[in-house]
């Protein structure tokens, strides 16, 4: 543990790196395993929270977190430090994450069908609870959203969590990176943008689309009761 | 139909906009437009007001960890590298 803040000292001297990783990469690069060990703690909630993404369970997502590991050590020589650490892992883990998704059947193999779910991304809200052109006013709420009974409580429960964790299951992929990164891992736009290649707008409008999903699906189930339920 | 009504966005607009806003980055004008559509419009709010608690509520969703038999396996193949480099 010494060592590893010894190296967090000199990194602080050390002028125009501003990546707060630069000190465990020294370290990583030397061989030193607080280091490594100070990463996997740093990184690992968050690494498989990336791969959890793309794959169906949580021991897929392990090899494919160990497989990132392996990949981050063998490419060290190779990391200029041009993006930050943290992107570069990200960027690492997101890309095994995918082909490893794809091998079990997770993304939709189509090409196409996937281009036209991923671009199209369709309403923020169904269309039908506006008004059409022959409403008394046109484009405003037919069916406006319920208000949501002691969501306080209610976020908080397990419940609610699987549902929204659902929702973002069935996102298509690239909305459920950014909504994934900006909302449940607490990402700035700019790094997202660095993370997954998209422009800032493109970036805003996946998350747009992402959150109206989770919303509406968090309206189904916080909506109050009906007889029905 | 005048000009006024013509100008004020809908709601079937303003739920397009809501993260565009929330995120800052409505110019001057379309913020105005965006802001006087909300005093007006109770769903309109109470869908604003939802859409930050379904931000908020992601953010509360606790971390994935990784299982203590996956951690030692990682700590094995790190040794294994290291030894790896010093050979060669």
């Amino acid at each position: 543990m010494r060592e590893q803040e010894a190296a967090r000292g000199e990194a602080q001297g050390s002028g125009p790196s501003a990546d707060p990783d630069a000190a465990l990469l020294e370290g990583l690069r030397r061989g030193d395993e607080e280091a490594f060990r100070t990463l996997l703690e740093e990184y690992g909630p968050f690494l498989m929270r990336l791969a959890l993404m793309h794959v169906p369970s949580a021991s897929i997502a392990e090899e494919v977190v160990g497989d990132t590991w392996l990949a981050v050590l063998n490419g060290l020589d190779r990391f200029e430090g041009r993006s930050s650490l943290r992107t570069w892992i990200a960027s690492i883990a997101l890309n095994k994450a995918r082909t490893r998704g794809t091998r079990e059947g997770r993304i939709l193999s189509f090409a196409l069908l996937r281009r036209r779910y991923e671009e199209g991304g369709g309403p923020a809200v169904d269309p039908d609870r506006f008004q059409g052109r022959r409403g008394e006013r046109p484009g405003w709420w037919a069916s406006p959203p319920a208000a949501w009974e002691e969501p306080e409580r209610q976020l908080e429960a397990a419940e609610t969590r699987d549902v929204m964790l659902r929702a973002i299951r069935d996102l298509p992929p690239r909305q459920r990176e950014v909504i994934t990164m900006r909302d449940l891992l607490g990402w700035d736009a700019e790094e997202v943008c660095n993370a997954l290649d998209l422009t800032e707008t493109n970036q805003r409008v996946l998350l747009h689309r992402a959150r109206s999903k989770v919303r509406t699906a968090l309206e189904e189930h916080l909506k109050p009761d009906e007889a029905t339920r | 139909m005048n000009r006024r009504t013509n100008n004020i966005l809908t709601c079937r607009e303003m739920v397009e906009l809501v993260t565009d806003y929330v995120e800052g980055r409505l110019d001057e004008r379309d913020r105005g437009r965006f802001e006087a559509h909300v005093t007006e419009c109770d769903a309109c709010t109470r869908y604003i007001e939802q859409m930050r608690i379904t931000v908020r509520a992601l953010g509360h969703i606790p971390p994935e960890t990784i299982s203590p038999e996956a951690e030692r396996e990682l700590l094995d193949a790190f040794r294994n590298w290291r030894a790896r480099g010093a050979d060669a």
